[in-house]
């Protein structure tokens, strides 16, 4: 695989699934997003770049409210998925997150059966009316998660015991499994050796045609392969943003040719 | 000469040593420290480590060997036609010990001359008739054979002693002349004293071992001595327990299943009481609550760990038992007689163990790795689907770990069920009625007036090392499963 | 990967508005209120219980600080106590209590006649019930320290009975007094009468904070005095073992140790004696200290010795705990120096701990203080400690009580008098306790070093 290939498809431009205006997060006294502004759009891998600390994560954390389970953290600004502000009062995040999924950087499965684990979401969000769906979702999440068939004959398993790669397919298939419109990924490959990084990149390709993808990475090289459009993030600024193809080749900010050539990071 | 002063002289010898051996070494090298090989002082505690540490070691052994060796050879001159009538050896020595410990404390007053005490033709009624006088207490007339073996004990621990205390200042010399003989440029004093100061450390980490041994020792040995004069099949079997208060064993039920039963149903209520308090406390604690009533609402629940358990006691006693009665009493549903039941002793050991398991627990829900949370959330399962979903099914073994260490604390627990429980021990299922336990049956057996060699007190021995191996079994499973579940998160 | 390539999520539900909670996120909403109320309702039952026993331990106890005194002058007839005439004092001395209980009766009597109560009880006598046992033992120890007061009128302030007590505190009903032998309802009428004349007054009760126990009958005299000083001998003894033997063991096992089996079996050794029950030390501390080594009985020395191996193992853990925490650049720093191991422990590892492990010591001793159950077993109940010892090795070798067995026997004893008491001694041990572990918190927030 050429590392620095970079992904030449169509973009649907006129599709915008997640609008960002004017966001400011604060962690107690620290000023972590200062005022970003950006348009996602829907069946796009956007990849989110930039040094260590300097927002990406955060960000990424806004879009589904992840942020509201920190006590400290303070957001201020608009985020719309479909035109919906998410931060209105009247947004409950339970929902919003069976909408915008999730994938750490760290595969954590429940310590529980590889079916539990996927069959989690369903079952909380009541999306299955009996055991015959479940079964059913349960097996199309994983095979959306590229995993089925290493864990079909051991569904009773536990989660816990899969090696990394599959822990963090299992946990995507956990994602999916809810049927998000938006699925975000903080750093999903970064706890992963080489193979399993190929295999969920290559996941992420597919995914994409159901869903948005955003991916923060710290990686220009992943982001140059699987990602449609990059951010480039800069100590809380969004310094860039634009097609992939245009960021790597020709970037318009003196900080994101530092960054991409290597000088800053 | 008194342990005491022997001691001080002891101490002051070594703070001689020490000087000297500072000096000599100082000496040696010319004035100048630095051409020893250690720092001055180091000499000086070289010698005063080698005239102390022999000196109070041998004092020490001599002290816990005398009585043994003095009880063994006065005890030859009591007639056996003394140890016929109900007594044993152990009774009559120490009367013995008790006759001469009056003798020495009347000398001492001034009330018998010292040559009247030791004279083997004092008259026994007049000694016992002036020990009464000085205000010593003596239980009955003294016999012949009593005062003379009394006699014989005081001369030979007064030569024991006399003889202790020249050996031992012997020794404190000679240790500490060797010591500060050593002192030379060349000797390497640091490493002498540090070699020496970690046998010292060594020594204190063996207190830990030698508790350990002492109370498995103390208890075989009393419960061997038991089961020699009760069956052992009957403790273990017998559905009754009723001591006689005669003391001589024989028509005395001793079954422990009775006060086991009381023990685990007193442990049962309390952990009803205690887990769903301790176990929701410590989720609010950890999942929901904001720093600010975390800091204020932990220590307030701490501080019912810190209350002395004779508190609960009397609360059980005097607060919750007549509440109970107000209630189940007579005058209320009729299931309750009396103050004392399962359920007052079980609510106040309860509330005892809030804290216990509500601290334990909120340290292994905290151990519970964020990222589980945060792909719970992410999904969108609000917080209690969270905890009870993915924290708690975590945290289970740890949990089980921690109830089993409240119900460890239950089963060892002895001022709240002494004042709480009762008194009788009764197989019944109502949980209104008196019951006792193991713990309050030690007590019981042990300050009560049954002769100390009599099955009814050996019976205590017998029921405490049931309780410390359940106890310890209790511990030592609770405590691996609570690593296991640490380690599976490290 | 073709398993991903599964038709396209055409039949992914479509969501309604992100602003309309549906019927079942409403549901989950409610189950997460209702989850969130059970944590609450656990922290409040546990709180509800504290406040329940702080409230019943201060309004049952607080009682124990005031007690009813009888102010009467007493006429010190020389026909009754000195009947030679000569104030020779061991002639005095011969008269007992038994000589002056008619004194003080009569006293009392005369203070009714001069109130003038109608009351049936006109008998010298009849005044027994409302005057303490001990009442006669106080005149008497007045008089024989002072004979010259002898023929004179003196006012006492005398206890009163422990009913009359009772009776001024709620404790003692009119209707109860029907079937109490020791008191009538008369008697309680001619209180009713003195009280007004300040004749009977409840006043602080200085002599609970000092005095000793007194006899089952006596409850008006007992007090925790010489108790306390019981539990200060044996904290010495715990002090003055514990910390050293504690410390020193900490830091064999947490600087020199060597990773073999015989340091595992000393640790695990520790982590179980912690979870020993404390009544299995008391078993201990009898068969090992008294059976086999013959100390007295009772006495804090045994205490002290039996409360000391409990608290081993805490103060060894709370050590090893502080010890733990200062971080190896310092050990590096002293080694880089040129100090040996041993050196670089005492000379900045163990001062850089200290306020921990003296935090440590504070709370094992607050431990130590409050346990019962093993005192029980080496004899320090069922006695009464009358007198204060009169210097250090009277005080640790001379039969004793502490605190909480104090409190013990006086719940054990069948006049509810008594209870008052053991209330009243429990506010006094967790006066004690509370200091303790504030000034372990000081300690804690003045020195803790965040590393």
């Amino acid at each position: 695989m050429n590392d620095m290939r970079i992904v030449e498809r169509d973009v649907d431009t006129n599709n915008v699934k997640i609008a960002a205006k004017g966001v400011q997060v604060h962690y107690g006294d620290t000023h972590a997003i200062k005022d970003v502004d950006v348009e996602i759009q829907d069946k796009t891998v956007t990849a989110f770049i930039g040094p260590s600390g300097c927002g990406k994560s955060t960000f990424l954390r806004c879009i589904n409210r992840m942020n509201d389970t920190i006590d400290i953290a303070r957001v201020t600004g608009d985020i719309r998925i479909d035109g919906e502000d998410i931060y209105d009062p009247r947004v409950d995040p339970v929902q919003l997150r069976a909408k915008v999924g999730m994938v750490f950087q760290k595969p954590n499965p429940f310590p529980k059966s590889i079916y539990d684990n996927v069959a989690y979401g369903p079952r909380i969000h009541g999306l299955a009316r009996n055991k015959a769906e479940l079964d059913e979702i349960v097996e199309k999440s994983l095979r959306r998660g590229a995993i089925w068939d290493e864990v079909k004959d051991r569904l009773d398993a536990p989660g816990t015991g899969l090696s990394g790669g599959q822990q963090q397919r299992l946990c995507i298939a956990r994602a999916v499994a809810t049927e998000p419109e938006v699925l975000l990924m903080d750093e999903p490959c970064s706890a992963l050796d080489p193979i399993a990084t190929a295999q969920v990149e290559e996941l992420i390709d597919e995914l994409r045609r159901n869903y948005s993808v955003v991916i923060v990475t710290h990686s220009m090289q992943q982001a140059a392969r699987v990602s449609q459009k990059t951010a480039f993030f800069h100590l809380g600024n969004l310094v860039e943003y634009g097609e992939t193809g245009q960021i790597f080749t020709n970037p318009e900010d003196p900080r994101t040719e530092s960054y991409i050539t290597g000088r800053i990071g | 000469m008194p342990v005491l002063w022997l001691s001080l002289i002891v101490v002051a010898i070594s703070i001689v040593m020490f000087v000297s051996g500072r000096q000599r070494a100082l000496r040696a090298s010319g004035g100048d420290s630095r051409a020893l090989h250690s720092l001055p002082n180091y000499y000086g505690t070289n010698a005063l480590m080698k005239a102390i540490v022999p000196a109070f070691g041998v004092m020490i052994l001599w002290l816990l060997a005398q009585p043994l060796i003095l009880q063994n050879s006065v005890s030859g001159m009591i007639p056996d036609s003394m140890l016929t009538e109900g007594s044993t050896m152990g009774l009559v020595m120490s009367e013995v010990r008790r006759t001469a410990d009056g003798l020495d404390n009347a000398v001492a007053a001034g009330f018998i001359s010292a040559g009247d005490a030791a004279s083997a033709g004092a008259d026994p009624t007049t000694i016992s008739n002036m020990l009464r006088d000085a205000g010593q207490v003596v239980t009955s007339d003294i016999s012949q054979p009593i005062l003379n073996a009394a006699q014989a004990y005081r001369e030979m621990s007064a030569t024991s002693s006399s003889l202790m205390t020249i050996v031992v200042l012997l020794l404190a010399l000679a240790g500490g002349a060797w010591g500060t003989m050593q002192s030379g440029t060349e000797f390497r004093a640091r490493n002498v004293v540090e070699r020496g100061v970690l046998t010292i450390l060594i020594a204190a980490a063996s207190v830990a071992i030698l508790t350990t041994i002492g109370i498995i020792l103390s208890l075989i040995f009393n419960t061997v001595e038991f089961f020699r004069l009760y069956p052992a099949i009957d403790f273990f079997t017998l559905l009754e327990w009723s001591p006689s208060f005669s003391g001589r064993g024989g028509t005395s039920s001793l079954g422990i299943l009775p006060l086991l039963w009381g023990t685990i149903y007193i442990s049962i209520v309390a952990l009803f009481v205690a887990v769903p308090v301790g176990l929701f406390s410590a989720i609010y604690l950890s999942e929901y609550a904001t720093p600010r009533v975390r800091g204020i609402a932990k220590p307030l629940l701490e501080i019912l760990a810190g209350i002395p358990t004779i508190v609960y006691g009397l609360f059980a006693l005097l607060t919750i038992g007549p509440l109970l009665v107000s209630v189940f009493g007579e005058d209320g549903t009729g299931w309750m007689g009396g103050g004392r039941s399962v359920m007052t002793a079980g609510i106040a050991m309860g509330i005892m163990l809030i804290p216990f398991v509500s601290s334990l627990s909120d340290d292994i829900i905290n151990a519970v790795p964020q990222s589980l949370r945060d792909g719970s959330y992410a999904i969108g399962a609000t917080r209690s689907e969270t905890i009870k979903q993915v924290v708690l099914p975590a945290a289970l073994p740890g949990i089980v770990g921690a109830v089993l260490l409240a119900a460890s604390r239950a089963i060892g627990e002895t001022m709240i069920v002494v004042l709480g429980a009762g008194a009788a021990a009764r197989l019944s299922l109502n949980p209104f009625e008196a019951m006792t336990t193991v713990t309050a049956k030690i007590v019981s057996q042990l300050t009560g007036d049954s002769d100390f060699a009599s099955p009814e007190a050996l019976v205590a021995f017998a029921l405490g090392i049931s309780l410390f191996v359940l106890t310890l079994g209790l511990n030592v499973f609770a405590l691996y499963i609570v690593r296991k579940y640490r380690e599976q998160y490290e | 990967m073709t398993d991903a390539s599964l038709p396209a999520s055409s039949d992914a539900p479509h969501r309604a508005s992100l602003m309309q909670a549906d019927a079942r996120t409403q549901k989950r909403k409610a189950a997460e209120k209702r989850f969130r109320m059970y944590g609450i309702a656990g922290i409040a039952t546990g709180i509800f219980f504290l406040i329940v026993l702080l409230v019943s331990i201060v309004s049952s106890g607080m009682g124990a600080f005031q007690q009813t005194f009888i102010n009467v002058p007493v006429f010190l007839d020389p026909a009754k106590l000195d009947k030679n005439g000569n104030r020779d004092i061991e002639d005095i001395k011969k008269v007992s209590t038994f000589g002056y209980n008619p004194l003080i009766q009569d006293a009392v009597l005369q203070q009714i006649e001069q109130a003038d109560i109608d009351t049936p009880l006109t008998k010298r006598k009849d005044m027994k019930a409302l005057i303490s046992a001990s009442a006669a033992a106080q005149v008497r120890d007045t008089v024989i320290a002072n004979p010259d007061l002898i023929g004179e009128t003196v006012t006492f302030r005398i206890l009163a009975a422990s009913r009359v007590d009772g009776y001024l505190k709620d404790r003692v009903k009119r209707e109860d007094v029907e079937r109490d032998k020791n008191i009538d309802a008369a008697h309680l009428d001619i209180v009713d009468a003195l009280v007004p004349l300040g004749v009977i007054q409840k006043t602080f009760n200085l002599a609970f904070i000092t005095g000793a126990d007194a006899s089952e009958s006596r409850a008006e005299s007992a007090g925790i005095g010489v108790a306390m000083i019981g539990s200060l001998f044996m904290m010495l003894v715990v002090l003055v073992l514990a910390l050293p033997i504690g410390v020193a063991a900490s830091i064999y096992l947490e600087e020199f140790a060597p990773k073999n089996r015989w340091t595992d079996l000393i640790e695990v050794n520790i982590a179980n004696l912690a979870a020993v029950p404390s009544i299995v030390f008391g078993i201990l501390g009898l068969a090992v200290f008294i059976q086999f080594m013959h100390l007295p009985q009772s006495a804090p020395l045994v205490g002290g010795l039996v409360l000391t191996l409990m608290t081993l193992p805490t103060i060894i853990i709370s050590t090893r705990a502080s010890l733990k925490a200062v971080p190896p650049s310092i050990r590096d720093a002293a080694l880089g120096v040129g100090a040996s191991k041993m050196q670089s422990v005492f000379h900045h590892v163990l001062p850089l701990a200290a306020p921990g492990i003296l935090t440590g010591t504070i709370i094992g001793l607050a431990q130590a203080l409050g346990e019962t159950a093993p005192l029980l077993l080496i004899g320090m109940v069922g006695f009464i400690a009358s007198n204060a010892p009169d210097g250090i090795a009277s005080g640790l070798l001379d039969p004793n009580s502490a605190m909480p067995a104090q409190i013990y026997e006086w719940a054990k004893r069948a006049d509810p008098a008594y209870y008052e008491r053991a209330w009243g001694g429990i506010i006094i041990l967790l006066g004690f306790l509370i200091s303790m572990n504030t000034l372990a918190v000081i300690l804690r927030r003045r020195f803790e070093r965040r590393w």
